[in-house]
């Protein structure tokens, strides 16, 4: 009896310590967050940084409230927003989709096989001059750009997990005379789900290269028109504040995607 | 009449740099309601020949043929165990039984019920929601039979399918299987390479000798070691004689040849 009590006691004092110890690196990391504004801010007080270049904080923050209130910033990064997650789905979805008609013609995937190494190793972004004529400079073509980043290497991740499956589930399915569909759909797909997920978590990032890349390049609406904007005309508060607002969102995305994952993940 | 025919099989596997032969005419018949096992050391193609009966691999001569017609037909008489139990880990035990069904889209209310039962009857009640990772070794396997039997399959196959397991659960599995296939009537192949285990379970045993696989010797279970369950049978008197018999048999195998 006495026993049980002191180890109850133990597990309680052991419960601490972890607290304990996360709390310690949530404070450590407010500190570094705190730490880098205000010596942000104090250098460009103190003249210490070219404020020209490098702004200050408050300037950022006084840049954000004013452009909030006249309705421009949330019209940008709505335009950015869904160009990266449409990008970036439909990026995830044709590239497992060309997985798939790979995997279902081993023949066609040995011809291709050439093609796919060149466009893989081929930098996407390259190709958003001759995107941006043949789509128009616009939505679309900034679409585009966020899903072509993506989808070669989506091919190619999740056919060679679609490879991968254990042979033994199909042969239990064809044991049941199963159909090379079936096989696809109760077999190969679901156990290759793991792969698909985290090639969304990787796609999240490449689509937001590619669609910063794309409205650099077409310069009309979002967030990457007002870094290029800003740097135009040398107002590099408007620069900063568009990076840190990437730097948010791009975040929020991950998170969102690493949510989507231990869930299905555990349902699986 | 012979349920099962297996004719003068040949089966040779290509690859790059070599072609090795398999099975080497391979002829035998199995009846119906019979147990066999196909025992041999590894590489004596046991494995082949059980995945050209199933239809999963065509042999390079040869046919065989199951109630007259030829095997691989799209009817689907045959069930298929494999040494691992291979439940599809992101489905439940429920949707795992019923995977062969729904395959050959005969899964109904009936169908399900008769499966769901059947899981009962080996002892495995309250997991149909379960996740297979949630069993034990032996449980897992005894729904791997469970998904296998809900087809009602003329022919079983069992492919090393205790290999995996440890050996109590593997003796309790044994009786577990041999009775269960004994109640239904069923027809079954068992491959392995235990001795023990191929004494105990059935009613004949083919012996195949390595590269290429050749049937060896067929030897008959006498009728006293047939009625009893694979666990007493081990008991038995004449459980250690044939024991010993293959057993010599086994270790001439592995010889070098001398001709």
């Amino acid at each position: 009896m006495k026993n049980q009590k002191s180890i109850e006691l133990l597990h309680q004092d052991y419960l601490k310590t972890l607290i304990n110890k996360k709390r310690w690196i949530r404070f450590y990391q407010l500190v570094i967050f705190l730490l880098f504004f205000s010596s942000w801010e104090l250098a460009s007080q103190k003249d210490w940084i070219d404020q020209l270049i490098f702004s200050s904080p408050s300037k950022i923050w006084n840049l954000f409230i004013q452009k909030m209130n006249d309705g421009s910033l949330a019209m940008n990064v709505g335009v950015t927003l869904t160009e990266t997650v449409v990008g970036f789905i439909l990026g995830t979805f044709l590239g497992t989709l060309l997985a798939a008609i790979l995997w279902w013609s081993p023949l066609l995937s040995d011809i291709l096989d050439p093609y796919l190494v060149i466009l893989n190793a081929m930098p996407k972004v390259a190709l958003g001059p001759i995107l941006i004529v043949a789509l128009g400079p616009g939505f679309t073509s900034i679409i585009a750009m966020g899903a072509i980043i993506s989808i070669i290497i989506t091919t190619i991740v999740v056919y060679t997990s679609f490879k991968e499956v254990d042979p033994n589930y199909v042969t239990v399915l064809k044991t049941f005379g199963a159909t090379r569909v079936q096989c696809f759909r109760e077999a190969i797909l679901p156990a290759s789900f793991p792969t698909i997920i985290s090639t969304l978590k990787v796609n999240v990032g490449l689509s937001w290269v590619g669609v910063i890349v794309g409205e650099f390049l077409v310069s009309a609406k979002g967030l990457g028109y007002m870094i290029i904007y800003g740097f135009q005309v040398f107002n590099f508060t408007l620069v900063m504040l568009s990076l840190l607002l990437i730097a948010v969102l791009a975040t929020i995305m991950y998170q969102a995607v690493d949510l989507l994952e231990k869930k299905l993940i555990k349902n699986g | 009449m012979d349920f099962l025919t297996i004719n003068h099989i040949h089966h040779t596997y290509f690859t790059k740099s070599s072609a090795t032969t398999a099975l080497s005419d391979i002829t035998l018949d199995v009846q119906e309601g019979e147990f066999i096992s196909f025992l041999g050391p590894s590489g004596c193609g046991k494995t082949t020949l059980l995945s050209i009966v199933a239809g999963l691999i065509k042999p390079t001569e040869g046919k065989v043929e199951l109630e007259n017609r030829p095997i691989g037909d799209g009817d689907n008489k045959i069930g298929y165990m494999l040494q691992q139990d291979y439940l599809f880990p992101w489905k439940t035990i429920e949707e795992n039984i019923t995977l062969g069904l729904k395959m050959n889209q005969v899964l109904n209310d009936k169908t399900r019920s008769e499966a769901l039962s059947l899981l009962h009857q080996m002892g495995l009640k309250g997991v149909e929601s379960k996740l297979p990772r949630h069993l034990s070794g032996g449980m897992r396997q005894r729904v791997a039979l469970v998904r296998t039997l809900a087809t009602e399959p003329k022919l079983l196959m069992l492919d090393e399918p205790f290999s995996a397991l440890d050996y109590q659960t593997k003796l309790k599995l044994e009786d577990l299987v041999s009775n269960t296939l004994k109640q239904f009537g069923k027809t079954a192949i068992l491959v392995t390479h235990d001795i023990g285990e191929a004494i105990a379970m059935s009613d004949r045993i083919f012996l195949f000798s390595p590269q290429p696989g050749r049937l060896h010797k067929t030897f008959t279970i006498p009728e006293e070691l047939r009625n009893l369950t694979p666990f007493k049978a081990r008991n038995h008197r004449r459980f250690a004689e044939l024991f010993q018999m293959i057993w010599k048999e086994l270790e001439q195998l592995e010889e070098p040849e001398k001709y």
